[in-house]
């Protein structure tokens, strides 16, 4: 918890170590990778396994399967229209790795690989890319008149294609951005009170009310981070869903 | 309770739905074409949310001011005209996060 200094080190918990021996150590294979593949495989399990029953009244795991797709699934035809039903599984699959990731840096001995900017950008860069993407093939050069914006007059046309151009880049960082900062956020803030509870109960007596005052708080925080995980995946499937409504109605 | 006979799947579905409707545990259905509202659901979630989109204009206006002047070997100029550039980009994306919905639906392009 507490670095020898005494200081409190509140960063140490993100960096990357190597797993599975020198063959892990020679590909870089992280426990930020094995949280991943957690991650891909705990939503392969609760769709393969809860849907196996096809219960008519759904059971525990069922119902969580359910929920999910059914959420995902009104989201897309909702901020996309009927034709977000194609990007259902994108957006879903995005959506279920963000959320298990995020969920599961909430336990302990877990990494949260999405507390990482390296993680988020890809994510957010793979989505910028994609929604160009589907633009472009949409609607071809058209898709280049979404940088004009309508009723502007001849002479500030040139601005504002700088301004708009700039405007739709600052999506990659500002996607990527607030997952990142509200993971990292909230598991700093796990430590530095984390640490507290430690620092202050061995000064004896005379610190134990305030150590338990930092726990209390550590226990709201936990279930803070909860909340911000789920929020967050939701957060960024739904930003997914609107750059999507976007690029395949334009304007 | 009867039990289920073969053509009762619909007025299965009509019960549960009524039953849902009692204990009030389906949300109001929203009017189509509204975008989900969980943005910035919170004060502090919309002040985080502005300030992220004024920051990231900027942060890619300089990214791109920077790497034009390295090209170009015009050292502080490129930089210098893309700042303000950025400052409006970043408010533009703020006015879009508050701007009236019907009005984004309709931009349709005139270009």
């Amino acid at each position: 918890m507490a670095s020898a200094s005494g200081g409190i080190d509140a960063l140490s918990q993100f960096a990357l170590t190597t797993h599975l021996g020198p063959l892990g150590a020679s590909v870089n294979f992280t426990q930020s990778n094995v949280s991943m593949l957690l991650a891909a495989g705990l939503t392969i399990v609760i769709m393969w396994i809860g849907m196996r029953p096809r219960a008519m009244v759904p059971g525990r795991l069922q119902s969580a399967a359910e929920l999910i797709y059914e959420t995902i699934m009104s989201m897309c035809v909702e901020s996309i229209g009927e034709e977000g039903k194609k990007f259902f599984p994108i957006v879903f699959t995005l959506f279920t790795f963000i959320l298990f990731g995020n969920l599961l840096g909430v336990f302990p001995y877990f990494f949260t690989f999405t507390s990482h900017i390296a993680v988020t950008l890809a994510l957010s860069l793979f989505v910028f890319l994609l929604v160009t993407f589907v633009a472009i093939r949409e609607h071809g050069t058209h898709f280049f008149s979404y940088f004009v914006p309508p009723g502007v007059p001849g002479v500030l046309i040139p601005l504002m294609v700088l301004i708009e151009v700039i405007s739709y880049l600052s999506r990659v960082i500002s996607l990527s951005v607030r997952l990142f900062a509200n993971m990292m956020a909230g598991h700093v803030m796990l430590k530095v009170f984390g640490s507290f509870i430690v620092m202050l109960g061995g000064l004896g007596v005379l610190g134990y009310p305030p150590a338990a005052l930092s726990l209390g708080v550590n226990t709201l925080l936990i279930g803070f981070e909860v909340l911000v995980a789920c929020l967050q995946a939701y957060v960024f499937a739904v930003l997914t869903c609107i750059y999507l409504h976007d690029a395949v109605h334009l304007h | 309770m009867t039990r289920d006979t073969g053509d009762s799947d619909r007025a299965f579905a009509d019960r549960l739905r009524a039953a849902r409707d009692r204990q009030g545990l389906d949300p109001r259905p929203k009017p189509p074409g509204e975008q989900p509202e969980v943005l910035g659901t919170s004060p502090l979630g919309l002040g985080l949310r502005v300030g992220l989109e004024l920051v990231s204009a900027l942060v890619v206006a300089v990214a791109i001011g920077y790497g034009l002047d390295i090209l170009f070997d015009t050292k502080p100029i490129l930089t210098v005209v893309f700042i303000p550039v950025g400052g409006a980009a970043g408010v533009m994306n703020v006015y879009r996060l508050f701007a009236p919905k019907p009005r984004k639906g309709s931009r349709t392009g005139e270009a």
